[in-house]
């Protein structure tokens, strides 16, 4: 109450007809603890602040008193949609600053398993969409497919969300032997799932009434706002780093950057869900031609960076996640920062939903594809 | 005539002449209007946890899942144990809520839903008040309901439910206008407002088919006009819940939300009756001209079957709505009823006048 008052008393003229709401802590279209303090004329959003830190878990400060391969596990708990992406990051960044070069194999699986949560990721939030808007038979539909990818992972790996699968140094096991026939029938199966999506939502005439020219961002205040992943590139900014910084077995693949010039709810939504039809492609692409090899390399017992500044960028369902590492020599990290894709693009919310109605914020919150964890970290 | 086995008349009747032989004129009256009233009640309880249990399963069945199963045989008892459940559930009120008005909204919604199911034939002789003016009584109660929904609102003291009170305000008194329209265009053909006549005329044909196309136009925008009077999907805007959490009840709980929630099925229940009554021949059986034979057989089904057999028809068209559609925002919803269905009314109406008036309807 007192930060509203503030509020109230640092506007230089206190206009009557305005008011505001908190949409948050708990509400259901933010999907977590994200609170929203929108200012309103009746039904019109005036302004939107977001106000973020109720689930703060403090994993950069925990990430300095741990050894490197203990980060990683971490991360899971940050993006849990992206959480193979987000294992992969860590890994990489490590890898990379000792030098160390895996197996072919460890970066096909790598990449096959991020694309995977890239597709249950796409799913859910498909799912969540469609009830944002009040449709809530999609949420369903969604789930329904989800459930086969999440089986996967559970087979490759015992976990179902937070798979903790890559390590530095490759993989945490071996691919299950059922591993690449159950891809391959989840694939067959999806893609005359994926048709069905569309017949439900996309094509709904009031579905696009809602999307189409609402809640535009151009390509510059993307850029500006640092908005990447497929809001970003519903914008038209070119910021697939699958496609700019190949890395994993991404360089062996052929497969289109979705890009679109609109800007608008239905742009991003559109562009999530080609996503998913290129996502299918590259997991086709590599599923029949994982080489034969080790799952990991074999590293020391106590993995000590050298001196100096490590970073390393990653495609993650929700745009770019980045993992800096400053290390003094020792086996603990001095400083870990995560650039998180969720935090940069939220703040972009107050600049696209100005002048929109409350139900166009909710569809943009929803097109942002937010996750709480991975903002506030 | 072949009603007469499952006509109600002749219970209703042998019941007042056999209260009238044993008490005086008033105390008769007063036993009868215990007895309705108790009838209303009881129906009402009953057939919202059956509507409750029958959305839950169509739901269900749309999304791929089961619906409720546990308690019971196929979770038949799930909708008691869920009433039970709202029964003991503590009445929390805001603190800063008005009182009185807080405490009145739910019984106006309710009471505004007894009031319009009072009207309507179920079966041959088996409605409780059959006024000249029955479709007009209808019309004029069900807009009561809204103010129990914006004092809901507006009692709550909380922005949610004020904003979700003021668009059911908006959208029911727009949506007013098409059901009432489409009404009449549906009484000129009928030339009477009494329900009992209406149900009357279409003992040969139902309405939707001997008044052809404007009839079947004025059935899609009242069906469409009547979703959205009852504030359900996709027209759900006042409860809207990723934008407004529950809307106009947000603050309601125990059995006072049990009222609205209650007052919502009923309120589908009267939309579909009267969709029933006006259109589809109420409890009249399916006829067909000159097909002697066939009538027969239908008429050996009771009214009673009949009305119930379209009404559960129309709601189930009404909950296939919710759960496809997603939910219209707020300007399009007036803008689908001033710039769209009541030009289309309006239009339909003269279309409806012009085929009465040259004998063009079968």
């Amino acid at each position: 109450m007192d930060e509203l008052r503030e509020i109230m008393i640092t506007t230089d003229e206190i206009k009557t007809d305005e008011y505001l709401i908190n949409m948050g802590p708990q509400h259901p279209s933010t999907h977590g603890v994200l609170r929203l303090l929108v200012q309103l004329e009746g039904e019109i959003v005036h302004n939107v602040q977001p106000h973020v830190g109720y689930i703060h878990s403090g994993i950069e400060k925990m990430a300095e008193s741990l050894s490197y391969p203990q980060i990683g596990h971490l991360t899971d708990r940050m993006d849990y949609l992206s959480a193979h992406q987000n294992n992969e990051a860590v890994a990489l960044c490590v890898e990379n600053a000792l030098q160390v070069e895996v197996p072919e194999r460890v970066k096909y699986i790598r990449t096959i398993m991020s694309e995977l949560s890239r597709l249950a990721s796409h799913q859910l939030w498909w799912c969540v969409m469609g009830m944002d808007m009040g449709a809530l038979t999609t949420f369903f539909y969604g789930l329904r497919d989800r459930e086969d990818i999440l089986d996967i992972f559970e087979e490759t790996c015992g976990a179902r969300l937070t798979v903790n699968y890559s390590i530095p140094g490759g993989l945490m096991f071996d691919i299950h032997p059922n591993f690449q026939r159950d891809v391959k029938a989840f694939i067959k199966k999806f893609k005359t799932k994926l048709p069905e999506y569309d017949r439900l939502l996309s094509g709904n005439v009031i579905f696009t009434e809602r999307t189409k020219g609402v809640g535009f961002l151009s390509k510059e205040d993307a850029i500006a706002y640092g908005v990447t992943g497929p809001t970003g590139r519903a914008s038209g900014f070119s910021c697939d780093l699958r496609k700019h910084r190949p890395y994993s077995a991404y360089d062996k693949v052929n497969f289109k950057e979705i890009l679109s010039d609109v800007g608008d709810t239905y742009a991003r939504y559109q562009v999530r869900m080609a996503e998913m039809w290129e996502s299918m492609s590259i997991i086709e692409q590599l599923i029949d031609n994982i080489p034969e090899g080790d799952y990991a390399v074999k590293m020391k017992g106590v993995v000590k960076l050298p001196e100096g500044e490590f970073y390393q960028r990653v495609e993650t369902a929700r745009g770019e996640f980045g993992v800096f590492i400053v290390s003094d020599g020792k086996k603990n990290p001095y400083r870990v920062k995560f650039r998180s894709p969720g935090f940069s693009n939220l703040f972009a919310i107050n600049h696209i939903a100005k002048g929109w109605k409350i139900a166009d914020l909710v569809a943009i919150m929803s097109t942002f594809d937010l996750v709480i964890p991975d903002i506030d970290r | 005539m072949a009603f007469n086995i499952y006509d109600f008349t002749t219970l209703t009747k042998s019941i007042h002449e056999g209260l009238s032989s044993q008490f005086s004129p008033t105390a008769t009256l007063a036993i009868e209007w215990t007895i309705v009233g108790l009838a209303y009640l009881l129906f009402v309880a009953l057939f919202g946890l059956f509507l409750v249990y029958a959305e839950r399963k169509v739901c269900a069945a749309f999304q791929q899942r089961m619906g409720p199963m546990r308690v019971g045989p196929w979770g038949l008892l799930q909708t008691i144990a869920d009433f039970i459940k709202l029964l003991m559930k503590e009445l929390i009120m805001p603190k800063n809520a008005d009182k009185f008005l807080y405490n009145l909204a739910p019984f106006i919604v309710i009471i505004v839903t007894f009031m319009v199911i009072s009207v309507i034939p179920f079966a041959p002789g088996l409605a409780t008040f059959d006024f000249d003016i029955g479709v007009f009584f209808v019309t004029a109660v069900s807009s009561v309901g809204v103010i129990g929904i914006l004092l809901a609102g507006w009692s709550s003291n909380n922005k949610y439910s004020l904003i979700g009170a003021m668009r059911s305000g908006a959208q029911i008194v727009s949506y007013e206008l098409s059901v009432g329209l489409s009404l009449i265009t549906m009484i000129i053909l009928a030339g009477t407002m009494q329900i009992s006549g209406i149900v009357e005329g279409q003992r040969d044909m139902w309405f939707i088919f001997k008044g052809h196309v404007p009839a079947v136009i004025a059935f899609f925008v009242f069906v469409i006009a009547g979703t959205a009077e009852t504030n359900r999907g996709p027209f759900d805007l006042a409860e809207a819940e990723s934008e407004l959490t529950a809307g106009f009840h947000t603050e309601y709980s125990g059995i006072k939300f049990a009222f609205f929630f209650l007052a919502e099925y009923i309120n589908l229940f009267i939309v579909a009756a009267m969709a029933t009554t006006v259109f589809l021949g109420g409890w009249m059986p399916l006829h067909f001209g000159d097909f002697d034979s066939f009538n027969q057989i239908m008429d050996l089904m009771p009214g009673l079957f009949w009305f119930f057999f379209k009404v559960l028809g129309v709601m189930f068209l009404m909950m296939w709505f919710k759960w496809t559609f997603p939910r219209l925002r707020v300007d399009q919803i007036l803008n689908l009823e001033w710039k769209y269905l009541l030009p289309i009314n309006l239009f339909n109406i003269l279309l409806m006048a012009a085929v009465v008036l040259f004998g063009l309807h079968f």
